[in-house]
């Protein structure tokens, strides 16, 4: 009955600066004591304090923590006081960005905080995901985040849509690119081919490097709107457009070897209006790397996950914002004009967000 | 507190047709997982300090390189600033209610507290942010904002690296601190006589 | 180009019951969305975009319930967002649901808080055994009950302040087919003399706990000129966030409080909220805390609040500024919704769609949550009339 009109953004909005920090754990740091230094390179590299800041926005988990209002404590960490416009999403960073960037689209303020971290590492985050199914029907049999991977990637296999060794050159070309990376934990200019098909299987048929190598860490993100991004930097890297779609959330409704909702996002995004320099794809594993890039059509020239991707390091509840601070990074250096970044939520790529920046 | 029934427009509508073969199986209508999830948590350097100074008897605070405030128990950062807060205070275990509340109600996991029980804001002497305590060692009706209170501690044999070497904070007989001057007030205070002596040019010795 | 006026176009609740044993969470937020579409005269094919919230996730122990809800909720294909910001969540939720809208971005967003209790446990939830600290709260009363103590040490209010509020919102709640607690025949007296809790907070001064979902359909500018029925105008907005122990916080009336409302009445241009506002859904989860928030929130000067109580200006009858008609968060508290439920029935209120416990003549009303401890603030003020 109601056609959805795209409509255009009012407001030009840009990352101006990031910082990320990913390791394998955080053994000794509390969440506030990872994102005081964080939060404060980040603003301090445009020269902005928290008063400088219009809204504040971030994306945590208290699965990972293991305690309910966990967000509350890491508030801390922003200098909340004088009292500060401040929300929080239960979600990847990426969409704490999403509703930031909303906010500065409403036009009341210019510039915007945003961050999200996740130490997963006290806990078994694969066991810990499995509660994130329908708690009626699925959670109950606790298939852990792998295995519902696998299942995916045993439907894509057996598709022909990609081979083992199609997915292991996934997992190597990752390994090559997160070389340099000082935030990558799986980096090795040696991965082949052949090493990658000869490890044992953890969750058939995904062996441990098409599995995202896991990460604690965080990432924080500032925007800024029109003259006040170009003052705070030479060469911001503008959103041109931001959009996010959920996929049905039951695994045997809907076809697994594809992600609608990602290519949904990239269209509404605006991702093939003109060539794509690289692409920052948060796939939490080799078989949904591959999926996402046969969604978004990307083509040969474009360069794929230059930081290592998610597979390199994943840090739960901040990949996605990550795969934006580390395309936004590569457009103001000038090694790329434009840039795809996505992120992913929920079991089997049911969830996506899709970001296209632009240096001016 | 008895539920009443669910008017018939609760539902919406649609009917549920279910095939021949399970229409006369019992529907289930709830189902119970247990669900179980183990953390590993390791203290951060501060909190190991704090733990360990807690086995000594001792109770640390952080300083704040801003302004001097000491927070208590110590986190690391001063959180109006978003700063790291890094350099560590001995406190006294001795200070005042801030404020408290009776509790008439047990706690999960906490069987050995008597109920009713007092837990107050203890505010430290040299601290300036109050932490949950227990009161006792007197009526909970005596307890009152302003009560001087000092550290209860295991006998010394029992301590460990916890807080729970505290059992809990009594009243020292000390005059009361002036209601406007205690808790969350103090900091006012203290930031009023300071300005007070700045003023004074320093005269007056504080 | 201003932000896009954004109405209120449609509100669907649930009954709130401590359980709900006939639906599971997703019949639950469907009952309260399926009523607001009803309300506002659409289907799910009208809705953009849908913004969830709800209180921790350690409660039905369920992580991101967003996913699990997106069929249930008509989002295939549709952006779904999910807000928490603790108690006050719902109103947070109703807020980035709006900006959607003032934003250009779409159209018409659909926002619901839900909390399925019955299927939780909350109290182990909000008792987890925290590592290197010391458990001696017994839950959100013990934390607050402090600060209570605060107010009334400082205001010199009577004692029995907190019965009359707990008193006037089970009495309102009798008039709201929806809320939780009716209790036909609850004297003063009972009020009174219920067991102390966390003294000075009685039994009969707490909130219950709840299932529930409250919805709202909010649209733009031509939505709300298109719509068949009234609707509420967004006249004003805000968000304040503070740390929660800090050197010199004032717990009583903090500054994000103080902040948050000043910066909501100056978007509206309200110089005397008392008499510029008609009716108030305030989030108020112990009696004591309507005194303390009509003060904070510039209803009262400092210390007077409790005045307005005892005088029953607070009052659905006779008052002149009515708080929480709906029977509050003291007669129906599905946490994740209850900030959602105050902004929607300012909507109602404004809208005269309130039916028994409406406010004759309401034409500007102020919803407001809050959170945390005492530290995440929404505010919302709407109105009958376009800004």
């Amino acid at each position: 009955m109601t056609t959805l009109t795209v409509v255009t953004a009012v407001r030009e909005v840009a990352v101006v600066s990031s910082a990320v920090h990913q390791v394998e754990a955080l053994t000794f740091t509390t969440d506030v004591q990872l994102m005081v230094p964080l939060i404060n390179e980040a603003r301090g590299a445009v020269g902005l304090t928290q008063a400088d800041i219009g809204f504040t926005c971030s994306g945590s988990s208290d699965f990972l923590a293991g305690q309910g209002f966990s967000f509350v404590q890491t508030l801390d960490a922003v200098g909340a006081f004088p009292p500060i416009s401040e929300s929080h999403v239960e979600m990847d960073g990426a969409f704490a960005l999403y509703e930031a960037w909303v906010k500065l689209q409403v036009g009341e303020v210019d510039t915007a905080l945003v961050y999200s971290y996740g130490k997963s590492s006290p806990g078994s985050r694969r066991d810990v995901l499995a509660v994130q199914l329908d708690p009626y029907t699925v959670a109950p049999l606790w298939p852990d985040a792998h295995a519902v991977a696998a299942l995916q990637t045993r439907l894509l296999l057996e598709s022909g849509a990609v081979s083992s060794e199609g997915l292991a050159e996934i997992a190597v070309r990752s390994q090559h690119h997160a070389v340099g990376n000082p935030n990558a934990l799986r980096a090795s200019a040696e991965a082949t081919v052949a090493g990658v098909m000869a490890e044992p299987v953890v969750a058939d048929p995904l062996r441990p490097s098409d599995i995202a190598a896991e990460a604690d860490g965080g990432c924080v993100v500032v925007l800024a709107a029109g003259d006040r991004a170009r003052s705070l930097s030479d060469r911001p890297a503008w959103i041109r457009g931001i959009d996010h779609r959920i996929d049905a959330h039951a695994l045997g409704v809907r076809d697994l070897t594809r992600a609608p909702s990602a290519a949904l996002a990239a269209a509404r995004a605006g991702a093939g209006d003109d060539r794509l320099d690289i692409v920052e794809l948060h796939g939490p594993t080799t078989s949904q790397e591959h999926i996402l890039a046969s969604e978004l059509g990307l083509d040969a020239d474009t360069l794929m996950n230059p930081s290592g991707g998610a597979l390199a390091a994943d840090t739960l509840m901040a990949a996605g914002l990550v795969r934006i601070a580390e395309a936004a990074r590569r457009i103001s250096s000038g090694d790329a004009d434009r840039a795809l970044a996505h992120a992913t939520s929920g079991p089997c790529l049911q969830q996506n967000l899709v970001c296209v920046m632009e240096g001016e | 507190m008895t539920d009443t029934p669910i008017p018939a427009e609760a539902s919406d509508g649609v009917g549920v047709v279910l095939p021949p073969s399970i229409r006369d199986v019992e529907p289930v209508r709830s189902v119970r997982t247990p669900i179980r999830l183990e953390y590993d948590f390791i203290p951060s350097a501060a909190a190991q300090q704090y733990l360990r100074a807690y086995g000594e008897k001792r109770i640390l605070g952080n300083r704040s390189p801003v302004d001097g405030a000491v927070f208590v128990p110590p986190r690391g950062v001063d959180p109006r600033h978003g700063v790291v807060a890094d350099e560590m205070v001995d406190l006294a275990d001795i200070g005042h209610v801030g404020s408290f509340c009776v509790t008439h109600l047990p706690i999960p996991g906490r069987r050995d507290l008597p109920v009713p029980y007092v837990s107050a804001w203890i505010h430290l002497d040299g601290a300036d942010i109050g932490f949950l305590g227990l009161v006792a060692g007197c009526a909970n009706e005596d307890v009152r904002i302003g009560m001087r209170v000092r550290a209860v501690w295991k006998p010394d044999g029992e301590l460990g690296d916890t807080a729970e070497n505290v059992l809990h904070w009594e009243p020292t007989g000390e005059p009361d601190v002036p209601i406007a001057e205690a808790g969350n007030r103090a900091w006012g205070a203290k930031q009023a006589a300071a300005a007070d002596d700045d003023a004074d040019g320093g005269d007056s010795g504080a | 180009m201003g932000a896009e006026r954004t109405a209120v176009l449609g509100v669907g609740q649930t009954h709130y019951r401590s359980t709900r044993g006939d639906v599971s969470i997703a019949g639950l937020v469907r009952e309260a969305a399926l009523r607001a579409l009803e309300d506002a005269g659409l289907v799910w094919a009208d809705i953009d975009a849908v913004v969830i919230g709800k209180a921790p996730d350690f409660f039905e122990g369920l992580m991101m319930p967003e996913l699990y809800l997106a069929d249930a909720l008509g989002c295939v294909g549709k952006p779904i967002l999910r807000v928490h910001t603790a108690g006050s969540v719902g109103g947070s939720t109703a807020l980035v649901a709006t900006s959607l809208v003032q934003a250009r971005i779409h159209r018409r967003v659909l926002t619901v808080g839900f909390e399925k209790q019955s299927e939780s446990n909350a109290t182990w939830a909000l008792s987890l055994p925290q590592p290197f600290s010391v458990s001696i709260n017994a839950g959100a009363g013990g934390y607050f009950s402090p600060i209570i103590r605060q107010y009334m040490a400082r205001s010199g209010a009577p004692d029995l302040i907190g019965c009359m509020v707990a008193f006037k919102d089970r009495q309102n709640a009798l008039l709201n087919p929806y809320a939780h607690l009716h209790q036909h025949d609850l004297t003063f007296d009972q009020v009174v003399e219920a067991p102390m809790l966390w003294d000075p907070i009685r039994f009969s001064e707490t909130c219950p706990s709840s299932d529930g979902a409250c919805a709202m359909v909010l649209g733009d500018e031509a939505a709300g000129d298109a719509s068949p029925g009234p609707v509420a105008w967004v006249h004003g907005t805000a968000m304040r966030s503070e740390a929660n122990n800090f050197p010199g916080r004032d717990e009583v009336d903090p500054q994000a409080s103080r902040d948050c409302a000043a910066d909501v009445f100056g978007q509206v241009g309200i110089t005397n909220p008392r008499a510029e506002i008609d009716v108030v859904e305030m989030y108020v989860p112990f009696s004591w805390f309507e005194p303390m928030w009509l003060e904070s929130i510039g209803f009262a000067e400092r210390d007077q609040g409790w005045r307005m109580v005892e005088e029953g200006a607070t009052r659905l009858d006779g008052g002149d500024l009515p708080v929480n008609c709906s029977g509050g968060v003291l007669s129906s508290n599905p946490i994740g919704a209850s900030g959602m439920i105050r902004f929607a029935e300012a909507a109602l209120q404004v809208r005269g769609m309130a039916g028994d416990h409406q406010v004759d003549g309401a034409r500007r009303a102020f919803g407001h949550a809050y959170g945390g401890g005492a530290q995440y603030f929404a505010m919302w003020v709407v109105g009958a009339d376009k800004p």
